[in-house]
């Protein structure tokens, strides 16, 4: 009936020794994934977008919709 | 748990002269009594707490004296049911039976949906006959042209609400 004495001390420590690099490689994977599924097709996104952006185009077509308060529709 | 519950049946059953007169009559058996007396110490089941502060059964019979007076000897003389009665005796549960856990979470989830769905009829009830008209802006004609003034005006052209919108053949993309 002699069992061997258990692990009395550096129960936390063993315990962080095996957790903590997984909980930092999980969460630097974590911010990887969102990176590159998130935020760069997102970048993209806005980019592509004002690549060919006619600003006093779309202006004018607002201005015809009747939106802005401060010009009216041209009078035709 | 069991001595919080007879506690409680204790306090509630008001029978205050009863407690004070703590007998051996009452501590015979360590639990299912009308009254618990807090002032001496109580049995219970605790996965913390191995040994209790006394024993089970604290009245012996006959047999059961003569069995703590073999387990004065060498315990290597006890058979496996004597040793098992000794623990029996000492404790009421044990550990896979503390563990046990019992079907109660179901019947207590069905009155939680049964109140809920009680509820959800008066919920019902109140929007039916309580609750006044929804505003004119909810009608089908001013969303339409809410929709269209957000095209106008073209609402989060990236990604969103005017992105969908093709502004070529004024349709949805």
């Amino acid at each position: 009936m002699s069992l061997a004495k258990p692990a009395m001390r550096g129960l936390l420590a063993k315990r962080l020794r095996f957790h903590l690099p997984i909980a930092f490689g999980l969460s630097l994977v974590a911010a990887a994934a969102f990176k590159f599924t998130v935020t760069e097709p997102r970048k993209q996104a806005y980019a592509d977008f004002y690549k060919h952006y006619d600003s006093t185009k779309e202006f004018n077509a607002m201005r015809e919709a009747g939106v802005f308060e401060s010009v009216r529709p041209t009078r035709k | 748990m069991l001595a919080s519950r007879a506690l409680v049946r204790g306090l509630q059953s008001g029978f205050w002269r009863r407690v004070s007169t703590s007998s051996a009559a009452w501590a015979a058996h360590t639990h299912d009594v009308d009254v618990v007396d807090c002032s001496v110490p109580q049995y219970n089941n605790r996965l913390d707490t191995p040994l209790p502060d006394v024993p089970f059964v604290r009245n012996l019979s006959a047999k059961q004296k003569k069995l703590k007076e073999k387990e004065k000897g060498s315990w290597t003389q006890l058979t496996k049911e004597e040793k098992l009665a000794l623990y029996r005796l000492t404790h009421e549960l044990s550990y896979a039976e503390m563990r046990q856990g019992s079907k109660e979470w179901m019947t207590v989830l069905g009155g939680v949906f049964i109140f809920l769905g009680f509820t959800g009829l008066l919920v019902w009830w109140q929007r039916v006959y309580v609750y006044g008209d929804v505003p004119h802006t909810l009608s089908q004609e001013s969303v339409a042209q809410q929709t269209q003034r957000m095209i106008d005006m073209r609402v989060n052209p990236v990604h969103g609400f005017s992105h969908k919108w093709d502004y070529e053949k004024k349709q949805w993309k």
